[in-house]
């Protein structure tokens, strides 16, 4: 038998590694504390309009999110998974959907009840159908639905005081009402709403930092943007005295939060670009009809929700074809 | 012929082993739609109970006589005739509850529980049989019922059986008392009971692994007998 010859020199040492062979550096706590930084000044200028009290509902989200983590992995006996920020972040994206001024009660149970129903049960990270966050917002609406919907007015004013948020306004204002919306406040944040959905400025400005690190995919906010401004263009140009323009609907709400921060969720959103396309556009066109049609002035965790339920059926579609694979007759 | 299994067992089959929400998943209509309060889910139990227990009898009475190509008609109409009469005995003496219930008390009429019973156990087995099976399968409906309208009450509008039993402070979660609090409440229910049975069947496991591997691990008067 011969004997093997190899062209290796002496004293060249090869390392012998299973695939994948290309690493890029990303891990999951990296990306999760990115997405936190993006949402930052975000949840910084929620606290500047609606006052220091936003920050103990931050806090209290956050740290029940992580509580409640540690005691379902307890539970079942897997390993800690507090350190990859996944349960921060989803404690921090919660508190940013919820009402100022909430009641720290209410902000612990979401925050719990996201975690533990939205996520542990079906098996933790990366195996939950629907965004943790919005089932915690979702069963408060549900379970609180006065508390949730008490909009504190920002707190530059000397005396906080509640108000309608111009998507209420829009609905079931009357024309004067709907004249006074101010587009101008709407985009720094100056209105009622959320704490963390009020500015357009400071969503805008984090999502496209996330877009352009590659942490979000492009296409989930373009296509939930664009859907927007095409379906609630539709409706504006058949009767403008009624549906209101598509800036409209792009500043209001918790529109631009949700393309940028909620419909991005990795593990809940589909795979394929064009997955991704339809996703995004039915998650605009669902709220749209929502908020025009629907009996809740806003529909975007609604929204967001049901797509989160279709995404895996959009990724079993839009499979891409093998190379050389034959079309079925 | 098979063995057949002890009457006491007949009955506590339908209490937790076989009990007919939590391991057949039966008669799921009811248990979601009226269990806002404690009160409706033991109403609705009684009722159910009521007709499964009378029917059961008379379809065992008569089981010979049933050709078995009109059997399920035959079962049906014993059972139509028994819910008339718990439809027309509530409407009489308990209005309120008749009307809290709603259509829910002339639906017990197609409850697969019901049915069910007749086909699997009451159509093959002796009266005092049928009857020991049709009592433990509606005392463990019943019971089911009771606890998950319990919880919904306690937790959606803070009270049990009508009394205050959370203190105001506590806000109620109006969601337990929509449909969605009643599959939210359940779901729970099922994780519970299959987190017990889990427990049981790992203990039963060790036992056995232990009787043949590690009798020194055993407790001592077990000990001897290994």
């Amino acid at each position: 038998m011969a004997k093997a010859t190899t062209n290796i020199p002496e004293g060249v040492e090869l390392r012998i590694s299973s695939s994948p062979h290309v690493r890029s550096g990303q891990s999951t706590s990296k990306a999760m504390w990115t997405v936190a930084a993006a949402i930052a000044p975000t949840a910084a200028l929620g606290v500047y309009f609606f006052g220091v009290y936003q920050l103990a509902v931050i806090a209290t989200c956050v740290a029940f999110a992580l509580l409640a983590e540690a005691t379902a992995k307890a539970m079942r006996k897997q390993k800690p998974t507090l350190l990859d920020g996944s349960a921060a972040l989803t404690g921090l994206l919660l508190a940013l959907v919820l009402p100022p001024n909430v009641s720290l009660v209410f902000a612990a149970l979401g925050s719990v009840f996201g975690i533990v129903v939205g996520k542990e049960i079906f098996g933790g990270l990366g195996y939950n159908i629907f965004n943790p966050a919005l089932v915690g917002r979702a069963f408060l609406q549900a379970a609180f639905p006065s508390a949730m919907t008490t909009w504190t007015m920002p707190d530059l004013t000397p005396d906080a005081m509640t108000s309608a948020t111009p998507l209420a306004l829009s609905k079931f204002g009357d024309q004067a009402a709907k004249a006074g919306i101010d587009f101008g406040a709407m985009f720094f944040g100056n209105i009622g709403g959320c704490i963390g959905e009020t500015s357009a400025l400071a969503i805008i400005v984090g999502g496209v930092a996330l877009v352009a690190l590659g942490v979000v995919n492009w296409r989930i906010p373009v296509s939930i943007i664009l859907g927007v401004v095409v379906f609630g263009g539709l409706f504006n140009l058949i009767d403008p005295a009624t549906y209101p323009n598509p800036i409209f609907h792009l500043l209001g709400g918790g529109l631009l939060f949700g393309a940028f921060f909620m419909a991005s969720d990795w593990v809940t959103s589909p795979l394929t670009a064009s997955a991704l396309w339809i996703y995004g556009l039915a998650i605009a066109l669902l709220v749209v009809v929502i908020r025009l049609f629907g009996g809740l002035p806003e529909g975007v965790m609604y929204a967001i929700l049901i797509m989160n339920a279709v995404a895996p059926m959009l990724n079993r579609f839009t499979r891409p074809k093998l190379f050389g694979e034959a079309k079925k007759a | 012929m098979k063995k057949q299994a002890p009457l006491g067992s007949v009955f506590t089959d339908g209490l937790w082993k076989n009990n007919p929400v939590m391991k057949q998943v039966l008669a799921m209509c009811p248990v979601l739609a009226v269990t806002v309060s404690a009160e409706n889910g033991i109403a609705m139990g009684l009722a159910t109970t009521f007709v499964l227990v009378s029917a059961s009898t008379i379809v065992s009475l008569v089981r010979s006589w049933i050709p078995s190509q009109v059997r399920i008609a035959s079962y049906i109409l014993v059972i139509a005739t028994f819910v008339t009469i718990v439809d027309y005995v509530m409407k009489a003496q308990f209005l309120e509850m008749s009307k809290a219930l709603g259509p829910f008390i002339p639906l017990i009429i197609v409850n697969c529980l019901i049915l069910g019973r007749q086909e699997a156990f009451a159509s093959k087995n002796p009266p005092h049989r049928a009857i020991l099976d049709a009592l433990g399968m509606g005392v463990g409906l019943t019971m089911t019922l009771f606890v998950l309208g319990g919880i919904r009450e306690i937790l959606g509008s803070r009270e049990l059986l009508g009394t205050q039993v959370l203190p105001d402070a506590f806000e109620p979660w109006i969601v337990m008392i929509l449909p969605a609090g009643a599959f939210l409440t359940l779901g729970f229910m099922f994780a519970v009971a299959n987190a017990v049975e889990k427990r049981k069947e790992d203990l039963a496991r060790e036992e056995v692994y232990r009787k043949h591997y590690r009798p020194d691990t055993l407790e001592p008067a077990a000990q001897k007998e290994a």
